[in-house]
């Protein structure tokens, strides 16, 4: 790679530890996929785990004394102040711990404490055409294809280090001729609602493993929810970085736009029969849930509207739980609405700053869940799963 | 050990190396130690660097990779965990390398040696 002499004292930790790792990530990258230089970039978004890999990392930044150059927004880890109140966190010492001190470190390097999963739509938006640094695999495909900014399929480390450095490698995504599709999916199913994206996604991901997708016989503009349940989704299942519906996504008006003279490498089709296989795979248990678990990426302002809706004058069943999880930003909008009242009328609790993979869920361990979401299925805490829509969510829990 | 399926390195149990993940190919098997080769990665941004490190703090991670295609998530935990990855082989791996063969690899060199079963 072509580095400054900026670089090469970075590198020899002339700017502390802290700037020193991270540049040494950021070039080892840059040499793996042949970059020749590093470009700036405007943001960045680290997808903070708040477990081992995460800590390890941004600890070696705090310690070596290294300072976000650019925004750089975090994802929900757990919220401790609620959480102590529900919990026993002594009981799940080991994990809370390892929770507790990544959060510090973040808060120490100048992160900025987003800590939601969906920061496009508020805390941290691309503008379309900005090379960015975005970690959070449901994010990278929603900032490339949604919005236009520019940003490779990100760790939580390298995005950490980009954001720290001000730069990343110019390498993949970064460059144009990148990111024309790769495979041809063909939707012959009508995509209803947020949990139709969600199949479709679970099924794009499994079948294509990598690449870009270029959607054909999607009819109209999928609503926020919807796409945010596809970027998530396929990145359960595959790694897909970024994908284009012609004429309605920002990078191509057109299916021979999309592919840019690109031969597709597969060609996948999509009906009813796939979506029903994918959601029947998804099921491990047929018996009833103790438990429904929401917001996997986090709710936005829809989702939550839709929810109270489906919830109002109803009853959580006792014996039952009912979690909600979203940001803080949306929550407090959500609140000043009318729909944090209307959910948790019912019994549902709405919480933020909280990922469903975190210690704070361990006490439903063996317990049966439900969800919305095939990605907090894959990651979940809790026993046995059944998988559907928001309306099937609350009708198994009132 | 090969897999036909990609890894994510989180569906594995961190103290013996098994892969806990209902349907994958290596299901019930256990990565330590292992040279593992695979398409890809993939799954969320954080886990394969969470995955690797718990492995890694149990002495039960893979002592190399070999893999089709690369995306940056494996390949930054790979470059954290020092456990060498190597892609761009001249032969194709799934081809050249089956269960139980002995292969030595040197991602310094760029070379991967195969002793088969």
């Amino acid at each position: 790679m072509h580095l400054t002499r900026e670089h090469e004292q970075t590198l020899n930790g002339e700017f502390g530890a802290g700037q020193q790792a991270a540049l040494e990530l950021l070039v080892a990258i840059g040499e793996a996929f042949d970059a020749e230089n590093m470009i700036p970039i405007k943001r960045a978004h680290a997808a903070s785990s708040g477990q081992e890999g995460d800590l390890y990392f941004v600890e070696i930044l705090a310690k070596g004394r290294a300072h976000c150059k650019v925004i750089t927004t975090t994802n929900p880890i757990a919220d401790f102040d609620y959480f102590q109140k529900v919990i026993n966190i002594a009981d799940e010492h080991e994990e809370a711990s390892v929770a507790w001190r990544t959060k510090n470190y973040y808060k120490q390097i100048g992160a900025v404490m987003s800590q939601s999963c969906i920061p496009y739509l508020a805390e941290n938006i691309p503008e379309y055409g900005e090379h960015v640094a975005f970690s959070e695999s449901s994010a990278t495909p929603y900032v490339n294809s949604v919005i236009g900014g520019l940003t490779n399929r990100e760790s939580i480390q390298t995005a950490l280090a980009a954001g720290v450095i001000g730069e990343t490698p110019e390498f993949g995504l970064h460059l144009k001729e990148n990111r024309r599709g790769t495979a041809l999916v063909k939707v012959q199913t009508n995509l209803k609602d947020g949990f139709s994206y969600s199949l479709l996604g679970q099924y794009v991901g499994k079948k294509l493993g990598s690449g870009i997708p270029v959607f054909v016989g999607i009819p109209e503009r999928p609503t926020i929810d919807q796409y945010i349940n596809l970027c998530a989704m396929m990145n359960v299942t595959g790694a897909v970085p970024m994908f284009h519906i012609p004429g309605i996504t920002v990078e191509a008006k057109t299916e021979a736009e999309a592919f840019g003279g690109n031969t597709p490498q597969d060609t996948i089709v999509v009906t009813d029969r796939e979506l029903r296989g994918t959601s029947q795979e998804l099921q491990t248990t047929t018996g009833p849930a103790d438990t429904v678990i929401l917001g996997c990426p986090h709710y936005n302002l829809d989702q939550l509207s839709e929810l109270a809706n489906m919830l109002k004058g109803k009853k959580i069943k006792d014996g039952m739980s009912f979690w909600v999880n979203t940001s803080a930003t949306t929550k407090l909008l959500a609140e000043r609405t009318g729909y944090i009242a209307m959910i948790e009328e019912s019994g549902a609790h709405v919480i933020t700053d909280t990922c469903i993979d975190m210690f704070c869920w361990n006490n439903l361990r063996g317990k049966t869940g439900m969800t919305d979401s095939p990605k907090c299925a894959y990651y979940r805490r809790f026993g046995p799963v059944k998988v559907g829509t928001m309306q099937e969510c609350v009708e198994a829990s009132t | 050990m090969v897999s036909k399926d990609p890894v994510c390195f989180y569906l594995v149990e961190p103290k013996t190396g098994v892969v806990r993940e209902k349907g994958h190919s290596l299901e019930g098997k256990s990565v330590a130690g292992k040279v593992l080769i695979f398409p890809t990665g993939k799954a969320s941004s954080a886990v394969q660097m969470d995955g690797l490190v718990k492995l890694l703090l149990n002495k039960k991670a893979p002592s190399a990779m070999i893999v089709c295609d690369v995306e940056p998530v494996l390949v930054g935990t790979a470059v954290l965990t020092k456990i060498p990855l190597v892609d761009r082989l001249e032969k194709e791996p799934f081809e050249t390398i089956h269960d139980g063969d002995v292969v030595k690899v040197d991602a310094d060199k760029g070379l991967v040696r195969i002793n088969k079963a």
